[in-house]
């Protein structure tokens, strides 16, 4: 899968849980959660779509690293090579 | 082993405990008692800014951190009892030269940022009436709340202001100042709005504390009916002596305490026990910036030696979904007692307290109304998990029923299920629903506070949660309204009739769920419920909006044409569906 690919499953993913958002104005490098209003509950709902999306299990010990659009994208890349 | 209870011993407590045993019966206790203990002595002035900051500013008390701020990321700040005390003043004198005085009201919406505990503290000494709001409401309930609370001056961040405030400030007429957090970079705030950092800069760090009397209003909280608009639950100046005991007595604070409250000052549990009762008792509090992570929070129990800890269910449940080993990884010994509100506490999750975390968690109930703890397990008494437990000193709790004649009786035998109701007038009780006069008056009858909550007492004393008396709806421990959601899906163009429930859920409580019919012409797909998911969202927040969406062909309405919320929860549970003689035809 390519990173634009990834990128664009993470998007959708979050567009699922939060439709809100328009994608185009979200700052890749920046905290996702201060830039999108996302509850833990959200949070977690994200967290589990993308497990679904990418068949994956991301350990509870990773979530402190899925912070930017850009880290999330990275660590899906890592993990699926 | 599990039992039915877990057995304390005082003598295997880390220190003495603040009520034991023998201090239950009550004749030890007294308000006035508090009062003299706080140094004010009956009929002079009392405010609750004072009490919680200048009375310890001086001296070697000055030195002792009264916060430490623990930002998402970078090294933690710590400001002293003194340094707090000159900044609230700041704060109060920046207040004056606006113009703003006694009685008038200030909102705070924002994060858990210094900037936001000064200004309460502030607001308070200036005698001004503090009302926080959760800065993860959306546009609607922030407007809505401002409307009815008619707030004067706003304390946001510039972030906050320009998502959720800059396109309502028109509307909103009672708005006078908006007093923004500059952004950290230097960006100018935004036009129409103060700059905080210049504002308190500008002001004298000395200030004489309003006389403020004990009857005074000081802090409005809102809570959600399950019809009409959120109500303002108003608190008086006295209700920090509920703030002192309850600290004293349901959270066994002690001097040397750090504790760590972990609710948000946006709800009533983050302003009465986030920032006043710890404060009351001159003990060092953390403030975590950041949102809840299994990880990070073992890591600030350990790191920053917290000795009582205050959290809730959904934390606690997030806490066990990350299993043990995690939990093994860290070390906090210094940890000696946890007690947690918000929801009932399931039994499961007290025991996970004993056998994993290491200590059992003590539950304790109360209210946005009642200002502080009512009910609650205490560190030197047998825990029953599940159970709500005693009632604190001061507090007279019952089990009533409503007779057919309207009036109330009350429940004498045990392990009967009754509404739950409060005897008397203790400080922390709300005077008022602001200007709701009557839904006021229906919360009591005679002496009798009526609580809402359904809930039952064994022939021990113990008090068990039953249930809701009505629809509201209770996610990660914050009451919310299903009104307010249905009008805000109403006023989508698809949108014929909309009915929202509490979904019952193993990590949050209740998710809100709703349920929506379409006009003609409207199809209901993926697209549509994404739509409507993204509406809602965008006019009342995450903390508020609905988190699943169904269509259904109609909604169950009674004969006079009320949605019937409670059919639509029975048939999302596969309950039986009860009495539906009042239902409409074919529905």
């Amino acid at each position: 899968m390519s990173p634009q690919e990834i990128r664009a499953g993470v998007i959708d993913t979050l567009l699922g849980i939060a439709p809100e958002v328009e994608a185009d104005q979200l700052i890749a490098g920046k905290a996702l959660r201060s830039q999108v209003d996302l509850d833990s509950m959200d949070w977690l709902n994200f967290i589990l779509g993308l497990h679904q999306r990418f068949h994956m299990d991301i350990p509870e010990a990773d979530y402190a690293m899925l912070t930017t659009l850009d880290a999330v994208v990275a660590y899906l890349e890592a993990r699926l090579d | 082993m599990r039992t039915d209870v877990i057995r304390k011993s005082v003598a295997a407590l880390r220190v003495e405990p603040n009520l034991k045993a023998g201090d239950m019966a009550g004749a030890s206790f007294s308000w006035a008692g508090i009062r003299d203990e706080l140094g004010v002595s009956p009929g002079s002035p009392m405010n609750i800014g004072q009490l919680a900051v200048d009375r310890h500013a001086h001296g070697d008390a000055g030195t002792r951190t009264a916060f430490r701020f623990l930002p998402v990321e970078g090294a933690p700040r710590d400001v002293s009892y003194a340094e707090l005390a000159r900044l609230s003043n700041r704060f109060a004198n920046a207040l004056r030269s606006l113009g703003v005085g006694r009685g008038e009201r200030v909102f705070v919406l924002a994060g858990r940022i210094p900037e936001l505990y000064v200004a309460v503290l502030g607001a308070l000494k200036n005698g001004s009436v503090v009302s926080p709001l959760f800065s993860a409401f959306g546009p609607d309930p922030i407007a809505t709340r401002i409307r009815i609370g008619e707030c004067r001056v706003m304390v946001t961040t510039a972030g906050i202001f320009a998502r959720k405030l800059a396109a309502l400030r028109e509307s909103l007429p009672s708005l006078q100042h908006v007093l923004v957090v500059p952004e950290p970079d230097g960006t100018p705030v935004p036009a129409g709005t103060l700059d905080l950092a210049e504002l308190m800069a500008a002001a004298s760090d000395e200030f004489t504390v309003v006389p403020t009397g004990p009857e005074d209003p000081a802090l409005l909280h809102f809570t959600s009916g399950t019809t009409g608009t959120p109500k303002g639950a108003l608190h008086v100046h006295e209700a920090a002596l509920t703030h002192f005991a309850t600290g004293r007595h349901a959270l066994d604070l002690h001097a040397d305490d750090i504790f760590w409250c972990t609710a948000d000052p946006g709800w009533v549990t983050g302003m009465s026990y986030g920032i006043l009762a710890p404060l009351l008792h001159g003990v060092t509090s953390i403030v975590d910036e950041a949102d809840f992570d299994a990880e990070r929070w073992y890591r600030i129990l350990e790191a920053q030696r917290v000795s009582v800890w205050y959290t809730a269910p959904t934390a606690i449940r997030m806490l066990m979904k990350a299993g043990p080993e995690l939990r093994r990884r860290f070390d906090f010994p210094q940890l000696r007692f946890v007690a947690s509100v918000g929801e009932p506490l399931n039994p499961e999750a007290v025991w996970w307290g004993e056998e994993v975390l290491g200590l059992p968690i003590h539950d304790n109930w109360w209210q946005t109304e009642t200002g502080g703890i009512m009910i609650a397990n205490l560190a030197a008494f047998d825990i029953k998990p599940g159970s709500m437990g005693l009632p604190l000193p001061g507090v007279d709790a019952l089990i009533v029923r409503h007779a057919d004649d309207g009036q109330v009786e009350i429940v004498q035998q045990p392990d009967t299920v009754g509404e739950l109701a409060l005897r008397g007038r203790w400080p922390s009780l709300f005077r008022a629903y602001l200007g709701q006069d009557e839904r006021y008056r229906k919360c009591f009858a005679g002496d009798l506070y009526l609580t809402g909550d359904l809930a039952r007492r064994d022939a021990d004393g113990h008090f068990w949660f039953v249930g809701r008396s009505d629809d509201v709806i209770k996610s990660s421990g914050h009451l919310i309204g299903p009104f307010e959601i249905e009008s805000v899906l109403l006023e989508h163009p698809a949108v014929a009739e909309a009915g929202v429930i509490g979904k019952p859920d193993p990590t949050v409580g209740e998710v809100v769920k709703a349920f929506v019919s379409l006009k003609p012409g409207f199809e209901p797909d993926d697209a549509l419920r994404r739509q409507l998911l993204g509406h809602a969202r965008k006019r009342l927040g995450a903390a508020v909006a609905p988190k699943e969406i169904a269509f259904l062909p109609t909604l169950p309405r009674t004969r006079s044409g009320k949605i019937m919320r409670r059919l639509l929860k029975a048939r999302e549970l596969g309950l039986p569906e009860g009495d539906t003689s009042t239902l409409e035809a074919g529905a």
